[in-house]
């Protein structure tokens, strides 16, 4: 196992789901209760020092029992080592904590996350919609079941109906 | 000169209004100033919600997404050969760096090595690049702040480079000339040539603008003490590239986890000090000389021939002139991007430091031809979650500034 995802799970024995390491990346699963505990501990702790906020993504796996996946990148500038840390938000329950009080960075990318795929945060300083219009009313584009060509403006335009005939 | 009392004229009170004291001289309120979508210093549409004080920020609120079209959803639909055109419209301006980041993630996911000559083509390119990227940010934040002059001669070494691209690829812009496994063609002996020329003629030009800079008064006001943050609120923020840099911090991809041919080169990654905007306008002046530098040593130890694409073919596509002879290298590329390579099952996150900061690309593979799952970490977005932050208390002029300072181009910021 990885020195880091070790020290992890010798901290929080609860807190770790899972440490998968691939093409040198170091990917760590937690649980969504110590999420925010293990987010401090990474960015607190000496050895792990863990300064820079990388990126905040998620992924929708809808056959799942826990739908969703966010993931929070980050990067240690002084020490020079990364890891992905992940959590698994089922659809019933779609909130997760959020580590903008601890990365002021993670506004923005997490407001994009709440934007793309309707993952809420808790604690989010101003949690709206961000590429999508404010009013948007259709969904969260990049849930699997959003379809491509988009919904509902499209039925709209007359010169397509015509055409269909 | 005495001031002639007889041409000043006096203004009464209207007689229509009481005069009364209980009126307030000056009347102070919260100003809500929207600037932009269409404002000129916004570089394409972006719009921000100044809350004021007089003329000076208290709040402001970035609205984004007028650029939004959802690339990350369309890279899902696709092959991963497919997705390198759309890289081309995230930085529009720099589209030689979008291939080259979306490329090297491909690759890490498939766990190709490219040959070495590639390595030196794609270092030279995208080193031509960061310069091209740098000459227009000069051009146009000098002409956002009331510097016009730069941007002439910016541009006009500017279009040197795009005709090399035009002649290198048959395009200027939108380029996508990188291939997952290498490059799309060679270099001609002309290309050679004419980088070389290039090299001798920009060097003293970057004297030249710095000349119509440094010694402008407006410029230098404008600049020096604007948009500070210091180093650790640069590192919590998440800024990259040259705004992050101009705090201090040495934070270089290329030289924190080397790639390409960088590591073979020695150049040297400009750290400012105050952190303002004036240090990220003098890293970048200095960017530009180093990437000269880096071209010229890649010319130099390249060698002389070689393959430009690695030789995987469940992977990467043959090489043009097979395609159009043999039938099997025909096949191979009719698949290749109707239905894509077989990616194996797993997560890659790759960064490159692009000339505007980090651009990285997170992929999730769920086997199969078309990624599961592409997310774009795009510097320009990560940069605009400070700017309310690093607005407050400048002026309403100085918000253009701030923009300009972080390079900030919206088709990277809203994909």
């Amino acid at each position: 196992m990885h020195p880091i995802a070790e020290r992890i799970q010798r901290e929080f024995p609860e807190g770790l789901v899972q440490a998968v390491e691939w093409r040198g990346d170091l990917a760590v699963t937690v649980t969504r209760k110590a999420l925010h505990d293990i987010a401090r501990f990474l960015h607190d702790d000496p050895s792990m020092d863990f300064d820079y906020i990388v990126h905040v993504s998620s992924v929708d796996w809808p056959d799942d029992e826990e739908r969703f996946e966010v993931v929070w990148e980050f990067y240690s500038i002084r020490k020079r080592h990364r890891i992905r840390l992940k959590t698994r938000v089922p659809e019933a329950e779609c909130i997760v904590d959020s580590l903008t009080d601890i990365w002021k960075g993670a506004d923005f990318m997490e407001r994009e996350v709440y934007d793309m795929m309707g993952i809420r945060f808790r604690n989010h300083p101003d949690l709206r919609r961000i590429l999508m219009p404010d009013e948007y009313t259709e969904g969260y584009p990049l849930r699997k079941d959003f379809p491509l060509q988009g919904k509902g403006w499209r039925d709209t335009f007359e010169f397509l109906n015509e055409a269909q005939g | 000169m005495q001031l002639d009392d007889q041409r000043t004229t006096v203004y009464k009170v209207d007689p229509g209004r009481p005069e009364t004291e209980s009126l307030p001289l000056v009347r102070t309120e919260e100003l809500l100033l929207n600037m932009g979508p269409q404002h000129p210093s916004t570089h394409g549409v972006l719009k921000v919600i100044l809350e004021l004080e007089g003329e000076r920020i208290t709040k402001s609120t970035p609205v984004m997404g007028f650029l939004h079209r959802g690339v990350e959803k369309l890279a899902e639909e696709g092959t991963y050969h497919q997705f390198i055109p759309h890289t081309d419209r995230l930085d529009y301006v720099c589209a030689m760096y979008n291939n080259f980041a979306y490329c090297r993630a491909v690759e890490k996911l498939m766990n190709i090595t490219v040959p070495e000559r590639a390595e030196y083509l794609r270092t030279i390119v995208a080193e031509v690049q960061r310069i091209i990227g740098h000459q227009f940010w000069l051009g146009t934040q000098a002409l956002d702040i009331g510097a016009m002059t730069v941007f002439f001669y910016t541009f006009r070494d500017r279009e040197i480079l795009l005709d090399w691209f035009d002649e290198l690829c048959g395009a200027r812009l939108t380029t996508s000339w990188y291939r997952i496994g290498g490059v799309e063609r060679d270099f001609t002996p002309a290309l050679l040539s004419k980088l070389r020329a290039f090299l001798d003629y920009f060097l003293p030009k970057i004297d030249e603008y710095v000349v119509f800079l440094e010694k402008n008064r407006i410029w230098v006001a404008r600049t020096k003490g604007v948009a500070v943050i210091s180093a650790e609120d640069a590192v919590n923020f998440g800024l990259s590239g040259p705004t992050l840099r101009g705090s201090g911090v040495d934070y270089d991809l290329r030289k924190y986890e080397p790639y390409s041919a960088y590591p073979r080169c020695e150049f040297s990654v400009p750290v400012g000090k105050n952190g303002d905007t004036y240090d990220r306008y003098w890293i970048r002046v200095e960017e530009m000389r180093e990437s000269a530098k880096i071209i010229r040593q890649c010319l130099d130890q390249m060698p002389a021939e070689g393959p430009v694409m690695a030789e995987v073919p469940s992977v990467t596509l043959p090489p043009k002139e097979r395609v159009f002879t043999n039938l099997e290298s025909m096949i191979q590329q009719f698949k290749l991007f109707s239905q894509g390579f077989d990616a194996p099952k797993g997560e890659i996150y790759c960064g490159t430091e692009a000339h505007k900061g980090e651009l990285g690309f997170y992929i999730v593979s769920q086997g199969g031809g078309k990624p599961y799952r592409l997310k774009i970490r795009a510097p320009s977005f990560i940069h605009m979650g400070a700017f309310d932050y690093m607005s407050r208390g400048y002026m309403i002029a100085d918000a253009v500034t701030i923009f300009g300072t972080y390079d900030i181009v919206m088709g990277e910021c809203d994909r």
